[in-house]
């Protein structure tokens, strides 16, 4: 288990060094910083000096071993645009970014798998019909859309719900900010869950009803259902527990995806996250921050790879047969 | 440990708003506290008011710091910390200011004329972004208390033009938070004064949230008449969509960067009004007349350098189809690439004549280029109003006259390198002129490229005649006579048809009913001369 965690954790550090050099490499394609950061009265000698004194013009691999020996001790420079270290910019970015992660992770996660089973169960009923065909709306709209509509009828129609921003928050601690203490962070959070999170949640209902469809057609629920069995421990018991596996590794995944993917939805609804944040730069050519984030994606995504297979360990216990027997 | 401290959101703002609501309808409005809530799409980048030379950056920064020259709506000077000012009586190299009395910076201590030197020396530093307004400068002194004293290279008329931008800090305050140069992004830190205010302005800062919010309070020792407006909200909302849906949700009182697309619907809400008025900018094309051979042109060497197309070219656009269909009726058609705001600008210079394809095209014929060529345009697509919409109205416009243009549309970042490094034939361009004066077209976009001058000339127009006058006017003194330099250049630069001008950008506030608040020329409102019906 521990060689199995520390071969994991090398195999990781190598691809964060690809994702650092593909990234540098891309750098080049964004732009100039050197446009974006002065003025237009800047002379050709000013632009020159500026780019000599942040050092880029020197060649792409002096450059490149320059970031990752300063990236290693957790100094990723100063934001061009925004003049504030990276790293600090990054973290008082997070919290937002998190929770709103959080929320419409766990909100697709449990409208997912509570309608997959309910249209698995009742696949003729007129409710599971209604929340298929609706559930179409959240694969093929796109995210932009799903956003403007929800504020042009919760915040402008109706009045309901705010249509930008985190409302007020609360600081615990020296770096987090948290939005759940008020009722204006809460409501704040509604719309941009709903927006991040509906994708997701289509996507686990579907796979979670797939699932439960083939499970209910094995052998074994039919030997459940002639021992007597109630209905309930057969759906939740048997045939639930077996289709997690494959649920766990998608949510999981998606979980990365909907802290990276957050992009959209935090700019249509002016959420002060690191998507937000990235985009920002990525329009002024911001390379520090851009890097940085890079980064902290990837480190996001090993981070929950890694976890999603401890998570097979506790829900398969075949897998942990298997490596008890490969021991002896 | 749990340290809770509370920001005012939202919720709070809103409970502000109601409650000078109910002060406005007791009729108490002058004397009542009023809460701005002002949306735009970008938020300042830094406080520190030498470090970006940009819009938005400077916007904010007058709200908090103070300049020496103020700029009106009409484009005119105002007195601010400089009461007086003028070219000294026996030295025409040096410029003469005499500051206000009474002004307190916001930590209490009084402004003198060391704090305005500091300041001046700031600006001119290496790590700052305003060096290149004050490069003529060679010293700055302070002969006494009230009293400030520019020296220039030479004779300068123009030099407190560029002063409208350039802020006064508070020399104790930055020696005493380690602010003295403007930030360095190869320095490993942040500068103190990158988050951090103290200015004379009439509003204070409370809280800095980059990019999330910023509020400002009423400064109660500023020198002048209080402004109406005692509290600021500023919240930066990039999508256009969600900024209108803001607004019409009551959630913002006023947004500063309308869509083109949204106006009609905003004027026609009940409660809600419109502003409209010109903006400090042209809109124009800009091609390579020098260079022997252009890089994407199917033809061998420079169709641009020939006078015939060129005038092929203006004869084919039709500026008021753009008007009506690109911008919606919000644009001023123009035939000169400068602003009515500008010293040197003609209502001659202005007039353009309808398109008339069918001698353009006699005109191709003549040139040589019967069966047309074709060439790339550059155009960038998030800097100016439907910026991309134009550059497409003008490929449609170009094809009729045998001109098939490539369109190449990009981000700003990538495209205005382009033209700085001159790696493009045909690009859009905007224009604005700070200081409302040809001389800074002239240095920037018609002078051979030289030193300080000619940074931005992608036409590649080299006219020694020009480049002496440009030079000459820099250093006349008599207004008259250099009036008369800025008119000759203008006529040779039509004649030539260096610039393709389209129009001048209008610029659209959108806000609540009963606030109000005129457009500014430069796009920088001020938030203390709003008033209240």
């Amino acid at each position: 288990m521990l060689a199995f965690i520390l071969r994991r954790i090398l195999q990781s550090l190598v691809v964060m060094l690809v994702v650092a050099l593909v990234s540098f490499a891309l750098f080049r394609y964004v732009g100039d910083p050197i446009s974006t950061m002065m003025g237009q009265e800047a002379t050709i000698a000013d632009r020159e000096a500026l780019r000599e004194r942040l050092g880029l013009n020197d060649p792409f691999i002096v450059q490149f071993f320059d970031f990752v020996s300063r990236a290693v001790q957790g100094d990723f420079g100063i934001s061009y645009r925004l003049q504030q270290p990276v790293m600090e910019l990054i973290l008082s970015r997070l919290p937002a970014t998190l929770e709103l992660a959080l929320v419409s992770g766990v909100l697709a996660f449990v409208f997912g798998v509570g309608f997959g089973v309910y249209t698995a169960l009742n696949r003729r009923g007129w409710l599971s019909t209604t929340i298929m065909s609706v559930s179409l709306i959240g694969v093929s709209l796109p995210t932009f859309l799903i956003g403007v509509l929800l504020i042009w009828l919760f915040a402008v129609e109706l009045q309901w719900l705010p249509s930008f921003g985190r409302g007020e928050v609360v600081d615990l601690g020296s770096w987090w900010s948290t939005g759940f203490l008020t009722p204006s962070g809460r409501a704040s959070l509604i719309l941009p869950a709903i927006t991040l999170g509906l994708y997701q949640m289509t996507l686990i209902m579907r796979l979670v009803r797939a699932e439960m469809l083939e499970v209910l057609r094995t052998d074994y629920i039919k030997f459940a259902r002639a021992r007597g069995l109630s209905n309930r421990a057969i759906h939740f018991g048997h045939a639930l527990k077996n289709t997690m596996v494959p649920v766990i590794t998608i949510t999981g995944l998606q979980l990365g995806a909907i802290i990276a993917f957050a992009i959209i939805t935090e700019t249509v609804f002016q959420w002060p996250g690191v998507g937000a944040l990235f985009i920002n730069s990525v329009r002024f050519v911001d390379v520090p921050v851009m890097a940085a984030y890079l980064m902290l994606i990837a480190v996001i995504f090993v981070v929950i790879n890694l976890i999603v297979d401890l998570l097979y360990y506790a829900v398969d216990p075949r897998l942990r047969v298997e490596r008890a027997g490969a021991g002896h | 440990m749990t340290a809770i401290s509370f920001r005012t959101g939202l919720g709070g703002a809103l409970r502000m708003a109601s409650v000078s609501a109910l002060a406005l309808g007791l009729g108490l409005a002058a004397a009542s506290a009023e809460t701005i809530r002002w949306a735009r799409v970008g938020d300042a980048l830094t406080l520190d008011p030498h470090s970006q030379n940009e819009g938005p950056t400077h916007t904010l920064a007058h709200h908090i710091y103070e300049t020496l020259v103020g700029r009106a709506t009409d484009g005119s000077l105002t007195p601010r910390l400089a009461v007086e000012w003028g070219i000294h009586p026996d030295d025409s190299t040096v410029w003469v200011f005499t500051l206000r009395d009474g002004v307190t910076f916001h930590d209490g201590s009084a402004l003198t004329a060391e704090d305005v030197v500091f300041s001046l020396n700031r600006a001119r530093g290496e790590t700052s972004d305003m060096k290149g307004l004050h490069a003529g400068v060679v010293d700055v002194t302070a002969p006494d208390a009230m009293t400030v004293h520019i020296k220039t290279e030479g004779p300068a008329p123009l030099y407190v033009q560029n002063l409208t931008n350039t802020f006064i800090m508070s020399k104790a305050w930055a020696e005493a938070n380690d602010a003295l140069t403007a930030q360095d992004f190869a320095a490993g830190e942040e500068n103190f004064a990158v988050r951090n205010a103290n200015g004379t302005g009439p509003y204070t800062l409370v809280e800095r949230d980059p990019e999330v919010r910023t509020v400002l309070q009423v400064f109660e020792g500023h020198w002048d008449d209080a402004p109406q407006v005692t509290e600021i909200i500023y919240t930066p909302i990039a999508e256009a969509a969600t900024r209108v849906a803001a607004l019409l949700s009551g959630e913002v009182d006023i947004v500063q960067d309308v869509p083109v697309q949204d106006i009609a619907r905003l004027e026609q809400t009940d409660g809600l009004k419109v502003e409209f008025g010109p903006e400090n900018r042209t809109i124009f094309f800009a091609y390579d007349m020098g260079s022997e051979d252009l890089l994407t042109a199917s033809v061998d060497g420079n169709p641009f350098a020939n006078p015939l197309v060129r005038e092929a070219m203006h004869m084919a656009v039709d500026r008021d189809a753009i008007r009506q269909v690109v911008m919606r009726g919000q644009s001023l058609p123009t035939g000169v690439t400068m602003p009515p705001f500008v010293n040197g600008w003609t209502e001659e210079l202005d007039a353009y004549s309808a398109p008339d394809i069918e001698r353009a095209q006699a005109l191709m014929a003549e040139a040589g280029y019967a069966d047309g060529f074709s060439v790339d345009l550059h155009t960038p697509n998030d800097r100016y109003l439907n910026d991309e919409a134009i550059s497409q109205a003008l490929v449609g416009m170009l094809a009729r006259i045998g001109i098939n243009v490539n369109l190449v549309s990009q981000t700003r970042s990538m495209h205005f390198p382009l033209i700085q490094n001159r790696e493009t034939d045909f690009y859009l361009l905007g224009w604005g002129v700070p200081t409302f004066d040809s001389q800074y077209v002239f240095d920037f976009l018609v002078h051979s490229t030289e030193g300080a001058r000619g940074g931005w000339n992608g036409s590649r127009y080299s006219n020694p005649e020009v480049d002496a006058l440009i030079q000459a006017m820099a250093v006349e003194t008599d207004l008259d006579a250099r009036d008369a330099m800025i008119a000759d250049v203008w006529a040779q630069l039509q004649e030539d048809r260096v610039f393709l001008p389209i129009h001048n950008q209008t610029l659209a506030y959108a806000m609540r009913e009963g606030i109000n608040l005129a457009v500014h020329p430069e796009n920088q409102p001020a938030m203390s001369d709003v008033t209240f019906d």
